[in-house]
């Protein structure tokens, strides 16, 4: 007889869910309109993009005014990435990198299939600032790649797509670690999309050996709305290092889990509200998607920004947040995830092979019962000593997980005897 | 001089923490990658060098 088991994990719906605007956030990216369908190329036009062509220095300068940082989880500052690849010789690439594999997110998507020639209109922006003569969507969704084709053909149709300029679409895998940088060009290139060991990196050699930008699809929004409107008008929010406007995505515990969009600077409250509250209390969260690791207890108040996220010991990410409630067993999820890194991981980094099995071992031993303190005490250690060691940051998410679930332990195993 | 071992080749021989601990080091599992950013101590660049020939995957390279 086979048992089927009900999985304990919040993963976000393919079609991203409900969309909304968070309180006084400016709305940018969610635009009322937007709930009913995909924007079309006029109607981008109508609001001011595909505006005037810019000098490449100056709106380098402008992105550096914005303190836009990538959207994609990294949150490293756009106009350094722009400018790697601009100072490059010769030809170069650019990629808008839509592909998602974090099961907790679906921005993007919901990017791509309501206001896809916006990333467009980034992507096309990126491409003058580096000076490349390829541009490439990078996409694994089947919706979000029907989407971006049809809005590539509205482009070409309108002589909207520079001379000189090859502009395209290019289908991923849809696996956890094709989304890293080094595997977006492998994969682009023929190859697996398997991540490579650094350096080199792709703004040195990406894909087919040249320099290359590899923006995420929000990012590339973003820079869309800073021609259109300027870097002073981007920074009016946010806090900080972190300034504008980010898309959340928002699963779990909520009465409408969806896309948010929201000030960066403001708390998770303010998040959860604006989707109806929580509906079983909050027990804990996981902020970044799943790579951010667990934090345990109430952190409503948690203020999301890059700065105060990394200081509550995880990682805004991508800006996935996912609300455990009270009868979410902090454990239960650990373990669950802890298989889950098993069976995505590349298997290319004997570190990864290793660490994410003894990670899933150690919760499955706990899980039947073992109360030997000596699993608490290695998913502690391997949280502090396995981040940084693979060819990606893959098993750095292992490691979060492995660090933040062992700390709740030994805290509950201190309750306990006290 | 600085070093980097990649992860995906590294097969855990263990020659070069065995050989040069001062740039390398373990995991539980026998893996190796380089302590803090892999600058190699001066008196010790021989002997990083020495290990890049050794290791058995041609996983260890000097980057600068």
């Amino acid at each position: 007889m086979t048992v089927a088991v009900e999985s304990v994990l919040y993963r976000a719906s393919s079609a991203g869910g409900p969309s909304g605007v968070v309180g006084d956030t400016p709305p940018r990216l969610v635009l009322p309109d937007t709930a009913a369908g995909a924007f079309g190329l006029e109607q981008e036009r109508a609001l001011g993009f595909f505006g005037s062509p810019v000098d490449p220095a100056a709106f380098l300068a402008e992105l550096e005014r914005s303190g836009l940082r990538g959207r994609g989880g990294a949150g490293y500052p756009a106009h350094r990435k722009f400018a790697a690849v601009a100072g490059a010789h010769g030809e170069t690439v650019v990629v808008a990198n839509g592909h998602e594999g974090e099961p907790a997110s679906a921005k993007d998507r919901w990017l791509l299939t309501h206001r896809p020639h916006l990333v467009l209109d980034g992507l096309l922006l990126a491409a003058v600032v580096t000076g490349a003569s390829e541009a490439i969507v990078y996409v694994s969704d089947a919706d979000a790649l029907a989407s971006v084709e049809g809005a590539i053909a509205e482009l070409a149709a309108a002589g909207l797509v520079p001379d000189g300029l090859a502009l395209r679409t290019h289908r991923a895998e849809h696996t956890y670690v094709a989304g890293e940088e080094s595997a977006v060009c492998r994969s682009i290139n023929g190859f697996p999309a398997k991540p490579t060991s650094k350096p080199p990196r792709p703004y040195e050699s990406g894909v087919r050996g040249l320099p290359t930008l590899i923006s995420n699809v929000e990012t590339l929004a973003h820079v869309a709305w800073i021609r259109r409107h300027g870097a002073a008008a981007f920074a009016e929010v946010g806090s900080g290092t972190s300034s504008g406007t980010a898309l959340f995505t928002l699963t779990g515990a909520v009465e409408r889990p969806g896309v948010y969009e929201m000030s960066l600077g403001k708390t998770i409250d303010h998040l959860i509200e604006s989707a109806g509250g929580a509906t079983a209390g909050i027990g804990g969260l996981m902020v970044g998607g799943w790579f951010g690791g667990l934090l345990a207890g109430d952190r409503s108040s948690l203020v999301c920004c890059y700065d105060a996220v990394r200081e509550a010991g995880s990682g805004l990410g991508c800006a996935a947040v996912t609300v455990l409630g009270r009868n979410d067993d902090l454990v239960e999820v650990a373990g669950e995830l802890s298989t889950w890194f098993q069976s995505e991981s590349a298997m290319q980094c004997g570190v990864c092979v290793s660490g994410t099995n003894a990670i899933a071992r150690a919760f499955r031993q706990m899980q039947r019962g073992d109360t030997s303190t000596v699993h608490q005490e290695n998913l502690i250690r391997w949280g502090d000593t396995l981040t940084g060691r693979g060819a990606c940051g893959f098993i750095d998410g292992a490691a979060a997980l492995a660090r933040t679930a062992g700390a709740e332990l030994a805290r509950r195993s201190e309750r306990k005897e006290s | 001089m600085r070093v980097t071992v990649d992860p995906t080749k590294c097969d855990g021989y263990g020659t070069c923490f065995a050989m040069c601990p001062s740039v390398f080091r373990s995991d539980d599992w026998g893996y190796a990658s380089t302590e803090g950013d892999g600058t190699v101590p001066l008196e010790d660049e021989e002997m990083a060098r020495r290990v890049i020939a050794l290791c058995a995957e041609h996983a260890i390279r000097e980057i600068s």
